[in-house]
């Protein structure tokens, strides 16, 4: 007879049959983390006894978990395949239930879903190409629905929802007052600083005066303030739309015979595209402000030299094309948003999703939309 | 298995309160080893805030719930972890991680224990999806599967240590009667074959009359527990009116 002992909890007593049979008692207390050695010690003796059956005595078991009882269904399974039966012999009634519990066929059998091989970059690039193409068409055919709507709404203006209109001007545009200014402000000084550091070897320090104000009012501003509120507002429309789609309250509006396009998306569109060219015209000012702190703080300008320079280098034709880009990328903000929380098909693992892509590809479509800007507007002047 | 009488869970005195809002007011209650105990109650009553308690999930404003013998509101949080492996949760909306395969979301217990080859790990999330009829589902995602396959699977995962204790938050909300059938036979077969102590909150009639070894009723009013005991003590008169009219609506006399 021989024994093995786990230092945890539980010994074995193997002794030899007549009939080239293993018995093997088992004592004590076999749990999960016992599990992995217990099939290891029973197969440690059979490779030594090499019997032609092996018979494991749980009488002595004074408790086993469904792991334990899985590691020597598990032994069992892998003695089979040697030729060598297995049978237990005086289970106690919790380990006759565990055995009852478990799907023997089940533990063999494979998933239904394999795990994907690994992919090689030209697949992967094929596969990443096919996706952004299904998802332009996607992304341009919610424009279409969104043009529709907007359509319907200016022929039928009883239908806006204004009270949400006027919701989404609040958050859109009032909420986001104090971070625009911060920022506008901010990037004004930035320019101002690092163009005055060259400007000034020249004795051109009233140029930079001019070069804030072109810079922030035709480019930095527009685009500074529809990065920021796509952020904030393209994130919180495709949260909002992915919940309510993962929720099924989208599925309850078409249901109410509601257009979820005409009833959720539009009022965020059109408060967006009000107060985007507000938000810009706010952001030049603080932008000018801003270089107009360095003017005054590091270049000896007095505010009305700064301001004078800074009015005649902007142009009514600078304002008007920095509020028309403006207006479009209010439209894209709002659009691409919507779009995002619209394509949720899942749970709220993929709003998180959702939200992520609508900034990021708002942002895409508004340096895309910007670099058009510059090309036409370089023309038409 | 219905065990001996000794109390796994005791409350005693429990008082829980939200801001001025007293929800229970000093509960007294054991939960014997082996028993499947139904909470039940209308709406708003407090099941699933004593249920909360009981996981050590909310902190009592008074009182204190025991759990194996230990005090779950002042033990510190290696000492909560400590219990909370002993026990398992099926949430109402079933909790499963919308990130990661069912495989994966049964394994995630298991992956806070040292000392557990990967293969065994695999041949437990097996074993456990295969009692609950999930056999071969280890590598969809939540997403893919029903409602009544998501709440199996979260049940899989409540179950893969062998807890001593299982609860159960509206397990049949959203289940069409087969699946909240084939829910009711996995309860009674986990508990008959594991002996595992099994507390159930819900207020679906069918599931408590069909699992219950003991019911104890809350009601808001109240704001603790009206009547307690077996289906056939609470069927006798005098029990509180309150629970004949939500347990046996409908039966005769």
């Amino acid at each position: 007879m021989e024994k093995a002992r786990n230092r945890m909890s539980y010994e074995l007593r193997a002794e030899g049959t007549d009939d080239r049979g293993l018995k093997v008692a088992l004592a004590g207390r076999v749990s999960l983390t016992e599990a992995d050695s217990l099939l290891a010690d029973l197969e440690r003796l059979v490779k030594q006894h090499r019997p032609s059956r092996l018979t494991v005595d749980l009488g002595g078991a004074s408790y086993m978990d469904s792991a334990g009882v899985l590691a020597l269904f598990r032994l069992e399974d892998r003695l089979r395949d040697r030729g060598i039966s297995t049978d237990f012999a005086s289970p106690s009634e919790g380990i006759r239930g565990i055995m009852a519990l478990i799907d023997r066929e089940g533990l063999n059998r494979p998933p239904f879903h394999g795990e994907s091989p690994p992919q090689g970059i030209l697949e992967s690039l094929g596969g990443a190409s096919v996706r952004v193409g299904r998802d332009f068409v996607v992304v341009m055919s919610f424009f279409g629905e969104c043009i529709a709507a907007l359509i319907h709404l200016m022929t039928h203006p009883r239908d806006v929802r204004w009270e949400d209109v006027w919701f989404y001007m609040r958050r859109t545009g009032a909420e986001a007052l104090p971070i625009v200014g911060l920022i506008s402000l901010l990037i004004g000084l930035i320019i101002a600083f690092m163009s005055s550091l060259q400007l000034k070897q020249f004795g051109a320090n009233i140029y930079v005066a001019s070069l804030v104000a072109v810079a922030i009012v035709r480019e930095l501003g527009p685009i500074m303030t529809a990065i920021l509120v796509a952020g904030r507002s393209a994130s919180a429309y495709a949260a909002e739309i992915g919940s309510m789609t993962v929720n099924a309250e989208v599925d309850a509006l078409k249901t109410m015979g509601y257009d979820p396009v005409r009833f959720l998306v539009c009022p965020k569109l059109i408060a967006t595209v009000v107060v985007l060219p507000l938000l810009t015209l706010y952001a030049d000012v603080f932008g000018i402000l801003g270089g107009m702190i360095v003017g005054i703080l590091g270049l000896d300008l007095t505010p009305y030299t700064y301001l004078s320079a800074s009015q005649k280098a902007v142009t009514v034709f600078h304002l008007l094309s920095s509020l028309v880009k403006a207006l479009v990328f209010a439209f894209v903000i709002a659009w691409i948003g919507c779009q995002r929380g619209f394509q949720v098909r899942g749970g709220v693992e993929e709003v998180g999703a959702a939200t992520t892509s609508a900034v990021v590809t708002a942002i895409l479509f508004i340096v895309v939309v910007d670099s058009a800007f510059a090309v036409v507007l370089h023309y038409i002047r | 298995m219905r065990g001996a009488k000794e109390p796994v869970i005791s409350v005693e005195g429990l008082t829980a309160r939200f801001g001025s809002t007293t929800v229970l007011d000093a509960v007294r209650l054991e939960v014997f080893r082996g028993e499947i105990l139904c909470i039940i109650g209308g709406s708003g009553c407090g099941k699933s805030t004593l249920l909360r308690h009981m996981i050590g999930l909310n902190r009592p404003s008074a009182g204190r719930v025991l759990v194996g013998g230990r005090d779950i509101a002042s033990a510190d949080e290696e000492e909560l972890n400590r219990i909370r492996r002993g026990i398992g949760v099926l949430f109402q909306y079933d909790a499963l991680f919308g990130s990661m395969t069912l495989g994966e979301n049964v394994a995630l217990p298991l992956e806070g224990l040292e000392g557990i080859a990967r293969e065994t790990v695999a041949a437990v999330v097996r074993m456990k999806l295969g009692m609950v009829n999930l056999g071969g589902y280890e590598n969809h995602y939540p997403a893919e599967l029903s409602g009544g396959m998501r709440k199996r699977g979260a049940l899989a995962r409540a179950m893969v240590l062998d807890p001593q204790i299982l609860f159960f938050d509206e397990p049949s909300a959203g289940l069409d009667p087969i699946n909240a059938a084939e829910l009711e036979t996995l309860i009674r077969g986990i508990n008959a074959g594991l002996g595992t102590t099994t507390v159930i909150v819900s207020h679906q009639v069918e599931l408590v009359r069909h699992v219950a070894d003991r019911v104890i009723m809350i009601d808001r009013d109240a704001k603790g527990i009206i009547a307690s005991g077996t289906l056939e003590e609470l069927r006798q008169p005098g029990v509180d009116p309150r629970l004949k009219d939500f347990l046996f609506r409908g039966e005769e006399g």
